[in-house]
């Protein structure tokens, strides 16, 4: 049998709810454009939720090794980036898909987007710096250092330098709040779905994330 | 052996699904069938649950082989 079971239970019915539900449940109608693609909130959005938790469990586990230099934190770190950053990219390309009908093209160049396009690839440098060491010390001590740096640039690129200038996406220069926080912006029966997504979607990825530390651990035996 | 079962069940499922809906077809009037009402926003939703739990599925049989190795 597979080990501690009940959250990964508990992922499966939050996402089975989410896509039953996200179709069926009431949107309200913002204007003639958006349409029912809002329902995208319950897909795109976890993505980058997902995302920015996973990746915080990523440089816990790097800023962990740099104390501990046990070779398992580093395992938890690395994998825990793969599929944070995994999710980065589908929340790229859904977001592309979104915006093709709704802004007229996949890619506007929107400081959004254009801000996690830099974060993914700071992300894709921290693979590709653990790729080119063989001293696996050394390899775990600098990919942990780089972690913490790629970490807090999602900081600027996602969340700061796209709300300072007009975006097309929420929270853009002229609005106010953190669209991402603040509940209040959403309907409550959107509200419904969409925390259940973000849970449902995370715990995903943190069982994927065990199977990937799994398999390392199993490997290094 | 087993996992051929899965999927030879899995594969049949399907396809009595298809069939079952095509057997519909001609009997089903549009406007009262579940899957071809609004916009038909409901096939979208089967395949997003299909992918789901073909999702959780395939991620099930990863860890359950895992679990098996790590066990050994």
């Amino acid at each position: 049998m597979i080990r501690k079971a009940w959250w990964k239970w508990v992922a499966f019915l939050l996402l089975f709810y989410t896509s039953i539900y996200g179709f069926i449940v009431k949107v309200p109608k913002l204007d003639d454009r958006l349409e029912h693609s809002i329902r995208n909130m319950f897909f795109h959005v976890p993505m980058w939720f997902a995302m920015m938790i996973l990746l915080f469990v990523s440089v816990w586990y790097a800023a962990k090794y740099l104390r501990t230099t046990s070779p398992i934190d580093d395992f938890y770190s690395k994998a825990f980036a793969a599929t944070g950053t995994l999710y980065g990219f589908l929340g790229l390309s859904t977001g592309a898909i979104w915006a093709n009908y709704q802004w007229g093209s996949p890619w506007s160049g929107d400081p959004k987007q254009n801000g996690a396009a830099i974060a993914m690839l700071i992300y894709l440098a921290y693979f590709v710096l653990r790729g080119s060491m063989t001293d696996e010390d050394k390899r775990s001590r600098i990919a942990s250092v780089y972690n913490i740096f790629a970490f807090f640039m999602l900081f600027p690129t996602l969340w700061i330098l796209p709300r300072l200038t007009e975006s097309l996406h929420p929270g853009g220069q002229g609005s106010e709040g953190n669209p991402g926080i603040n509940g209040k912006d959403m309907d409550a029966n959107m509200r419904s779905v969409f925390y259940p997504a973000v849970i449902g979607w995370t715990l995903l990825g943190v069982w994927v994330s065990t199977l990937k530390i799994r398999y390392e651990l199993l490997k290094a035996k | 052996m087993k996992k051929y079962l899965k999927s030879f069940l899995l594969v049949l499922f399907a396809l009595g699904y298809f069939v079952a809906a095509q057997a519909q077809d001609g009997a089903a009037n549009a406007n009262t069938d579940v899957m071809r009402s609004n916009g038909k926003i409901y096939v979208v939703m089967a395949v997003v649950v299909t992918i789901v739990t073909g999702l959780f599925l395939y991620v099930y049989s990863i860890d359950k082989k895992i679990s098996k190795l790590e066990n050994k």
